[in-house]
């Protein structure tokens, strides 16, 4: 009698959705709805890179197909190349350096004895964070002027001629670089520091007990207790080789920095948005999201595999 | 009495010399590490208050000179300074409600297991693919354009009405809520609806309040939507407004209102008062955002 009861009900079950579970399937209509609008419908109409694209016959109408011409326009524009390397070196060099800064500064303040004056350089440092780059942009601009920054004036008093910062070529990426870990490492050390914080105490005092020194402690104990979010983020940061920070350079940059400073992203916002030119605009968009979603798709697959980990 | 054990077993082996000058040096570059944080901003809040002969002059370092509230009063009578607030918290009340009503409802469903949801599966897929790959720029703007929302607060609003990393957040935190309490509210002849927001809803209160914090400091931090689809200049959100002051100075796109205050930034006193006052609000919540952002984490952390 059970056997049966229990067979009739996985029977049910095979068959579809069951009554008392179409409330769930209901409540996801409004979410499928406004992601296919929004997300889904955006990706349809990247075509345009196929077409020559005329506004007013509107996104899906009755447009010229042309192939391939756009990205061949693309790739015979003189600066393509040099876009692409200051994209990649930007984006690695922060992706590198996003690394290593916070994971180094959530050690150093490990070691700090004082909890007071840890959560008080964690509250300073993670506040920049939260910061549009409008904001954050005008203030390092501000900085950094050349005529009456609070830099140059202390550069010029050390005698050293003003940089123009944001203004020379080959200063432009470093600028760029640096502005961008200020403005983020210490979300990167909060990060860091909870995961320090979750390691068993016992440890510690097991390994002293071993006759291990702080040093020891830290390398033995506290590095490999990091060690799953440290691969797990660097794994999860590769997605972003080809995000070099548009809402920073796009803030930060003018013609005169374009050689070291032009990236994608502002790049297709150029072309698409002041020329008007959406069709070569949206062919470059689809190069960027394919090489990202393949970097991207790695990552998850490669954190997935090894770490377990898995964003739904 | 356990604490002081702890700490004296760690530090079993007497201080040498060289841990001693580690000690120093470590505090104090951390110290100068929040220094370089802080300074810039003590810097910009001195200008504030300055007055502008000794801001020109180069005299203001960390106080103020010759403090005055000249550049304060100044702003805060800009009709176009105070559209652009209003905008601005019109967008993050708005698009804040949608962001959790979307969250909260999507998430719920994608939180219960396979058996639980047929298709589950799919329907993850479905999201996630939003996060491998998107349209971008261009395609968003002309669908945009096509659907009639350009210069509404629609356009600012809807396109992200739903954030997958915070449906994630939401959805973890979910899984973590005992299905017995489900069951319970079930048997007793709830349905869907009502478990999820007499059950679920109230032991979530962390959660929403962590996932309400990330959609109101990215509604209010948004600029670049403002800058492409709102064209009249009394409905621009606060941050757009500031960038056209702050940043792009392009005298041909102002009013007249615009280019009297842009005339007058020659004194740095009115743009370094404009960057705190839009920086306020971010410090008002700023203590909550730290308190719940380590839960956050370890919410985003939760292995499915």
């Amino acid at each position: 009698m059970t056997q049966k009861n229990t067979a009739t009900h996985s029977h049910k079950r095979r068959r579809g959705i069951s009554r008392a579970e179409l409330p769930l399937h209901l409540m996801l209509i409004p979410g499928i709805v406004i992601i296919f609008i929004f997300h889904y419908i955006p990706l349809g109409g990247l075509v345009i890179a196929f077409q020559r694209f005329i506004p007013a016959k509107g996104l899906f109408g009755n447009q010229k197909w042309v192939g391939l011409q756009n990205f061949e326009y693309i790739f015979s524009m003189p600066n393509t190349m040099n876009v692409l390397t200051n994209t990649v070196v930007i984006a690695g060099a922060k992706i590198v350096l996003n690394l290593i800064i916070p994971i180094t500064v959530a050690l150093m303040l490990n070691e700090l004895q004082s909890s007071k004056l840890k959560r008080t350089v964690q509250t300073v440092i993670y506040f920049p964070h939260f910061l549009s780059w409008i904001i954050f942009g005008s203030i390092i601009m501000d900085l950094l002027s050349p005529q009456n920054g609070i830099v140059n004036k202390l550069l010029g008093a050390l005698g050293t001629d003003p940089i123009f910062f944001l203004g020379d070529n080959r200063y432009f990426r470093q600028t760029i670089i640096w502005t961008d870990i200020w403005k983020n490492f210490g979300y990167g050390t909060v990060v860091y520091m909870a995961s320090i914080t979750s390691i068993d105490p016992t440890l510690y005092e097991a390994a002293a007990i071993d006759g291990a020194n702080r040093c020891q402690q830290t390398r033995h104990v506290t590095l490999p207790g990091m060690r799953m979010i440290i691969v797990l983020m660097m794994v999860l940061s590769l997605g972003n080789v080809l995000n070099a920070g548009f809402d920073q350079i796009y803030n930060m940059y003018s013609p005169i920095v374009y050689e070291t400073g032009d990236i994608i992203d502002t790049m297709v916002y150029r072309l698409g948005m002041e020329n008007a030119k959406y069709s070569p605009a949206a062919a470059v968009g689809i190069f960027k999201s394919v090489v990202s979603m393949v970097f991207i798709s790695a990552s998850y697959y490669v954190a997935d595999r090894f770490f377990d980990y898995r964003l739904f | 009495m356990t604490a002081t054990a702890r700490h004296s077993s760690r530090n079993r082996i007497r201080e040498s010399t060289s841990r001693r000058v580690f000690r120093v040096i470590n505090t104090t570059v951390l110290i100068l590490l929040a220094l370089i944080c802080l300074l810039p901003f003590i810097n910009v809040l001195a200008i504030s208050f300055s007055d502008s002969f000794f801001v020109d002059s180069n005299q203001v370092y960390f106080w103020p000179k010759g403090f005055t509230l000249s550049a304060y009063t100044y702003i805060l009578t800009r009709a176009s300074f105070w559209s652009s607030f209003r905008t601005s918290l019109l967008r993050v009340a708005l698009g804040g409600a949608l962001n959790l009503f979307f969250i909260i409802l999507t998430a719920y469903p994608l939180s219960k297991s396979n058996d639980r949801l047929h298709f589950r599966n799919v329907y993850t897929w479905y999201f996630f693919i939003t996060m491998l790959i998107s349209g971008g720029m261009i395609p968003n703007y002309l669908l945009i354009c096509n659907m009639g929302l350009r210069d509404t607060i629609w356009s600012l609003v809807l396109p992200g009405a739903l954030p997958v990393f915070n449906l994630v957040l939401m959805l973890n935190f979910f899984r973590q809520v005992p299905p017995a309490l489900e069951d319970a509210a079930l048997i007793d002849g709830a349905g869907h609806l009502r478990t999820l927001v007499q059950i679920y809803l109230p032991v979530s209160l962390p959660a929403i309040a962590t996932i309400t914090l990330f959609c109101i400091v990215s509604h209010w931090n948004a600029w670049f939507d403002g800058m492409i689809y709102i064209t009249t200049p009394s409905r621009i959100p606060m941050q757009t407004y500031l960038r056209s002051i702050l940043i792009d100075m392009n005298i041909a796109e102002m009013s007249a209102d615009d280019y009297e205050l842009y005339a007058s930034l020659a004194n740095r006193t009115v743009k370094c008062s404009q960057i705190i006052v839009a920086t306020i609000p971010i410090l008002c919540v700023y203590p909550f955002l730290q308190r719940y952002f380590v839960s956050g984490i370890v919410l985003g952390s939760v292995k499915g």
